[in-house]
C-alpha cells in the first residue's frame, strides 16, 4: 500500500539532515560516475576493434597458390601452381554443405579513363558472391550477377572514389569506362567500410577476364566463407581438410607451406573476441569492485544514522511505533538517497561520455556510451544495493530498546 | 487501575547480577497521582520503565486495566504504549526537526489517523498547554517550560490511561517547575491517573501519595495533603 504518511517522514527527514544525506548520497554518485565511464571506454574500445574488422566477413578462408618448395612424388621443387575453374567448382561441390558463399578472384591493374580523366586501379574478377565476402555496400545500379558471368558481358561495378576521381561531379552509372583500351558499361556503384584503398578497386565478373586477357580458365585466389552454424574447432578442421585435400589434388608435398596457402580468419577472430571477453570482464570486475565500494560507503553513513538518530528512534518507539515502521524508514531513507543519487552519477557519466567521446577516438576509443539496458539495469541494481546498504542499520534500528535509547545523559 | 504483585528484576552487570527490584507490590486506582521517591539506584525509574512497557520484568505479575502484561511482542508493547501510556521525559525527548505541532502528532501517527484528524487533535492539546501559537516553531525555539508544554501535550494526544513522568520537571528552574507541576495536577484534577517518578520533595508533595523505594523494595506508602502548585506561581 502507498504510504503517504511514511514518504512524508522520509523526504522530511532527508531534508532536515540535509549534510548527511548529501554525504551519503556522494559516495554511490562517484561509483556509478566512474562505473559508467568505465563501461563507456571498454565499449568504445570494443567498438574500435570491431571497426578494425568489419571489412571482411569473420568466418572467412582465403586460398592462395605459390611455387612448390619440395620436390614430391617424383615432381621438382620450384613448379608454379594454378588454381583453375575446375579447382574452383571442386571445392565449391565437394564441400557444399561447409561453404556458404564462394568466390575466385583475378587480380589485374589496368589504366582507366573516362573523358580526359585517367588513372591506374586495381580490378579484381570475381564471382556474384564476392559482394558478401568482401561486405561490399552497393550505392548506385547493381553487382555483378550470374547472368553478367554466363555472357561475359563487358560490365564493371566501380568503387566510390573511382567514379570521384574519373567522372568528377557526374553519374557514373550507365556510361562506358575505357580500361586498359576496352569499353565496359558501368553497372553499379559501390561503397566499402574497409577504406580508401577498398574504395578505389573495380569488380568484373571473373568469366570476362578469363575470356578477354589471355581466353584461359585461370584463377589467382579463391575466397569462402565457412557456414556460419559451424564453431571455431569445427571451422579449423574445416580448413585443415581443405589444405590437405588440395595438397592432394596438386601433388604438393604435406610440409610444403608455400604451394598452397589457406588462410582463416577464425584464427584472428578468436584472439579478437577473447581480448573483448577478457576486456569486459576487467571491466566489469572493478565497475562491481566500485559499486560494492559505493554501497558499502552508505552502509557505513547508513550506521551512523541509525547511531545519531538512536534517540530518535527510542522516542518513535516509546510513542508506539512498530519495528516494521523503524525498518521502512531507515530502509526506504537509504534506497531513495542510493537511487537518487546514484542516478545523478549515471546521468553524470553519461554526460561526461557524450561530451568527452568525440576527442577519444585517436585513444583507440570510438562512441563510448552505455546502452538502455544497461541504464536500466543499473538503476534496478541502484535499488537493490540501496536495501543491502540499508538493511543492516535498519535491522540494527528496529532492535534499539527505547529504554537505552532515552537514559538521560 | 495498576496492580503489581511481587514484581523483579535483576540485571546482568559482568558475570555478577543486580538485583534492583526485589518484589514489589503496588496498586494505583484510577485517578490517583502517585509520586515515585529514592535515591539513585533505588530502582525508581526501572520500576517506571516496567510500568511504562519499555523494559519487562522477571517475575511477578503487572496487571494495567485489568490486561495481564506479560510476554509482550516489540509489536503489542508498541500498541500498547501507545494505546494506553502517555510519556512525558526530563529531557523532552521532543524530535528536534518537527515543529510543536508535528511531535504532538506523532503519536496519533502512529495510532493510525488521518492527517487532517491529527493535525487537528494536536492542535487542540497544543492549545490545551498554552502554546496554540507556538504549532509551527520547532524545538530548538522553545522555552524549557514550553519544550516541556509540548511533551505534556504530546502524552495527551492519544488520550493515554495513565500518564507516566520521568522526573519532568529536572531539567527546569523551580519556577517553571511549578507551573509545569500547576498544569499536571490541572489533568489530574481533570481525572487522569499520573505516576511520576522524582527525587525532589517539593514536587512529591505536590502529589496525593507518596512511595518511598530503598534498595529495590518499597520503604513507605503514604497518602499526603496534595501541596496545590498554583499559589507560588
Amino acid at each position: 500500500m502507498f504510504d503517504i504518511d511514511l514518504w512524508r517522514e522520509i523526504f522530511q527527514s532527508i531534508n532536515m539532515n540535509r549534510t548527511r544525506s548529501l554525504l551519503s548520497g556522494f559516495t554511490v554518485a562517484f561509483a556509478i560516475l566512474l562505473f559508467t565511464i568505465l563501461f563507456g571506454i571498454a565499449n568504445g574500445l570494443q567498438n574500435t576493434f570491431a571497426e578494425a574488422f568489419v571489412d571482411d566477413a569473420n568466418n572467412s578462408i582465403s586460398i592462395r597458390s605459390g611455387r612448390t618448395t619440395k620436390a614430391h612424388k617424383g615432381l621438382q621443387a620450384g613448379r608454379r601452381i594454378q588454381f583453375k575453374n575446375e579447382d574452383f567448382n571442386y571445392i565449391k561441390e565437394d564441400f557444399d554443405d561447409k561453404v556458404e558463399f564462394i568466390t575466385a578472384r583475378i587480380y589485374k591493374n589496368f589504366q582507366a579513363s573516362f573523358k580526359g580523366e585517367q588513372n591506374r586501379y586495381n580490378i579484381r574478377a570475381v564471382h556474384p558472391d564476392h559482394q558478401f565476402l568482401e561486405k561490399t555496400k552497393i550505392k548506385e545500379g547493381r553487382y555483378i550477377n550470374q547472368n553478367d558471368l554466363n555472357n561475359k558481358t563487358k560490365s564493371v561495378v566501380i568503387g566510390r572514389l573511382v567514379e570521384e576521381d574519373l567522372f568528377l561531379k557526374t553519374r557514373a552509372l550507365g556510361k562506358y569506362l575505357n580500361l586498359g583500351g576496352i569499353q565496359f558499361k558501368v553497372i553499379g556503384v559501390f561503397t566499402d567500410d574497409g577504406g580508401d584503398n577498398e574504395e578505389r578497386q573495380i569488380y568484373m565478373p571473373v568469366t570476362t577476364a578469363q575470356y578477354l586477357y589471355g581466353n584461359n580458365d585461370y584463377i589467382d585466389q579463391i575466397n569462402l566463407t565457412y557456414n556460419p552454424e559451424m564453431d571455431y574447432d569445427q571451422a579449423l578442421a574445416f580448413s585443415t581438410l581443405l589444405t590437405k585435400k588440395l595438397k592432394n589434388r596438386f601433388s604438393v608435398a604435406r610440409s610444403d607451406q608455400r604451394a598452397v596457402r589457406v588462410r582463416n580468419m577464425a584464427e584472428g577472430t578468436k584472439a579478437i573476441s577473447q581480448m573483448t571477453v577478457g576486456l569486459t570482464f576487467i571491466i566489469l570486475v572493478i565497475g562491481f569492485g566500485t559499486l560494492i565500494a559505493g554501497i558499502v560507503g552508505v552502509s557505513n553513513i547508513m550506521i551512523f544514522i541509525v547511531k545519531e538518530r538512536t534517540k530518535e528512534i527510542g522516542i518513535r518507539k516509546a510513542l508506539g511505533a512498530s519495528p516494521r515502521s523503524i525498518v521502512s524508514i531507515i530502509l526506504i531513507e537509504s534506497i531513495l538517497i542510493t537511487a537518487i543519487a546514484g542516478y545523478f552519477g549515471l546521468l553524470l557519466g553519461v554526460g561526461v561520455l557524450e561530451w568527452v567521446g568525440p576527442n577519444l577516438k585517436e585513444y583507440f576509443i570510438k562512441d563510448p556510451g552505455v546502452s538502455n539496458g544497461l541504464v536500466i539495469g543499473a538503476t534496478l541494481t541502484l535499488i537493490i544495493a540501496g536495501a543491502i546498504a540499508g538493511y543492516l542499520p535498519a535491522k540494527k534500528a528496529s532492535r534499539i530498546k527505547p529504554i537505552v535509547a532515552l537514559r538521560n545523559d | 487501575m495498576l496492580k503489581i504483585h511481587q514484581l523483579h528484576k535483576s540485571y546482568a552487570i559482568g558475570d555478577s547480577s543486580l538485583h534492583v527490584l526485589k518484589g514489589i507490590d503496588l496498586n494505583v486506582e484510577e485517578g490517583e497521582m502517585v509520586a515515585i521517591m529514592g535515591s539513585s539506584g533505588s530502582g525508581k525509574s526501572t520500576l517506571l520503565n516496567i510500568i511504562g512497557m519499555l523494559d519487562e520484568a522477571d517475575s511477578g505479575e503487572y496487571i494495567l486495566d485489568e490486561l495481564p502484561i506479560k510476554n509482550l511482542t516489540e509489536k503489542k508493547a508498541a500498541v500498547y504504549r501507545n494505546k494506553f501510556l502517555g510519556f512525558i521525559f526530563q529531557s523532552f525527548n521532543l524530535i528536534n526537526y518537527k515543529t510543536a505541532l508535528e511531535n504532538v502528532a506523532l503519536p496519533l501517527y502512529y495510532q493510525g489517523l488521518k492527517r487532517k484528524e491529527r493535525q487537528e487533535k494536536a492542535l487542540f492539546h497544543l492549545g490545551k498547554v498554552g502554546l496554540a501559537d507556538w504549532a509551527k516553531h520547532l524545538p530548538k525555539e522553545l522555552s524549557g517550560g514550553q519544550k516541556q508544554r509540548v511533551a505534556i501535550a504530546r502524552a495527551l494526544a492519544a488520550n493515554p490511561k495513565l500518564l507516566l513522568a520521568d522526573e519532568p520537571t529536572g531539567a527546569l528552574d523551580t519556577k517553571t517547575s511549578y507551573d509545569i507541576m500547576a498544569f499536571i495536577q490541572q489533568l489530574n484534577d481533570e481525572g487522569k491517573t499520573i505516576l511520576m517518578v522524582t527525587h525532589e520533595e517539593d514536587i512529591a508533595n505536590m502529589c496525593k501519595r507518596i512511595v518511598r523505594l530503598r534498595d529495590g523494595v518499597i520503604m513507605e506508602d503514604k497518602k499526603v495533603n496534595q501541596v496545590r502548585a498554583e499559589q507560588y506561581v
